[in-house]
């Protein structure tokens, strides 16, 4: 069953979360996650490549240069959950 | 009349590595020596790649140079005559000349000739690939003892200005003499490639459009995030892969010798590979840089001579890059 817009966005922060060590709670939609998060490239593939296994989606990769904040992300698994 | 029988080689059931040779380059390049060209820092560097220092050739050392004194280094240690050498395997993307092979010129050099000598283009897979084919030529009984090198003069092909992959290049050769065994020493290689992603590591240019006057000089350059992305979670596979083609398991490996692309890559992998913390991890990165094919000889060479692993331990050896290729055996340490 597809999961919600706030449950993908909470099992999104526990990746950051595991990634960068970023406290769960500063993961929330509008931030941008190079200038907020101060998240660099590399780790940024570590988080899409968990969050297409924990999501069960694709995430191509030149599509993640357009997920410029958490919110971009979300929306972009919710939809491709189908 | 009847039909004369052939002779063939005669096997032999097993090979192993005798003895590594390494050789970097003699010019010790900091992050700061180069920061400026790429709008960087050495604490930029550090944090994105591991490295702190890069070893590269000066203008009087030449990519043989390194491959003839890495070679000697370990003809020498394996206590063999260079003319028992069956074969040259030379494992290199930065050789200036299309033709002839710098496999040919090296084994006039260490005293191999006549032996045949051939180069491979496998980049950063090249000395791994190389291993793979010195094993097979052993326990075929088509050479008694191959010499394989991985060597390169990466800082001839590089762009001070660009920011994918230039600042993270060096150069260095590191050698292998492969023989004759009583116990398996080489175990099974899981080797591939993908040209589905040719160009995700690659030149910016062909020499024709540099002849032509519609580029300049060609560098390497890569798709960092595809590469990255590659590197990692399909190389964990081809990891596992080998060490299940070897019977072994991660806690029975004395070290990991990876490619040394880039300490994130590294560490990544390490934390898929959920490796224990007794697996002694190269990193030999951090002071030498990414030098393709002669990373993982220099890395293990390195391990050895810092007394960090023991001969006769297993190491998981692995190479991965443009290709894209790849290749992995579990070996005994010599």
């Amino acid at each position: 069953m597809a999961l919600s817009q706030n449950e993908v966005l909470a099992g999104l922060a526990e990746i950051v979360n595991e990634e960068t060590g970023i406290d769960t709670d500063s993961v929330k939609m509008e931030k941008s996650f190079t200038n907020d998060l101060d998240i660099d490239s590399i780790s940024m593939m570590t988080i899409v490549v968990n969050a297409e296994e924990k999501f069960s989606v694709k995430i191509p990769d030149e599509e993640v240069k357009n997920l410029l904040t958490v919110g971009d992300a979300v929306n972009f698994i919710t939809a491709a959950q189908g | 009349m009847t039909q004369p029988k052939l002779n063939q080689f005669k096997t032999v059931q097993f090979s192993r590595i005798y003895s590594l040779g390494a050789a970097r380059g003699d010019l010790v390049v900091t992050n700061d020596d180069i920061a400026g060209p790429i709008d960087s820092s050495d604490e930029w560097i550090r944090q994105r790649t591991g490295i702190i220092t890069r070893r590269r050739a000066g203008k009087d050392q030449s990519l043989m140079d390194m491959a003839v004194k890495a070679s000697n280094e370990a003809i020498q240690k394996a206590g063999i005559d260079p003319q028992e050498i069956g074969a040259v395997i030379f494992s290199t993307i930065s050789h200036p000349y299309q033709t002839p092979s710098a496999a040919a010129l090296l084994a006039e050099k260490i005293g191999a000739n006549p032996a045949p000598a051939f180069d491979i283009s496998a980049a950063c897979a090249g000395y791994c690939y190389g291993i793979a084919q010195a094993d097979a030529l052993v326990r075929s009984g088509v050479a008694k003892f191959v010499l394989v090198v991985g060597g390169e003069k990466l800082s001839d092909f590089i762009d001070p200005t660009d920011r994918s992959i230039s600042f993270l290049l060096a150069d260095g050769a590191g050698a292998a003499i492969v023989g004759p065994s009583d116990e398996a020493g080489i175990s099974p290689t899981v080797w591939g490639s993908d040209g589905s992603h040719w160009d995700s590591v690659s030149m910016t240019a062909s020499l024709l459009e540099f002849r032509d006057g519609e580029a300049s000089w060609p560098t390497i350059r890569q798709d960092g995030m595809t590469v990255f992305k590659w590197a990692v979670w399909e190389m964990v596979k081809v990891a596992k892969q080998a060490l299940e083609v070897a019977g072994v398991k991660a806690e029975e490996l004395s070290a990991l010798v990876t490619h040394q692309a880039n300490i994130r890559i590294i560490d990544e992998l390490v934390k898929q590979l959920k490796l224990p913390e007794n697996v002694v991890v190269a990193r030999d990165i951090i002071n030498t840089g990414n030098t393709s094919a002669a990373s993982v000889p220099l890395a293990m060479d390195q391990i050895l001579q810092d007394g960090l692993v023991k001969s006769g331990g297993l190491a998981l050896q692995i190479g991965f890059g443009a290709g894209l290729a790849f290749a992995a055996q579990v070996v005994v340490l010599p």
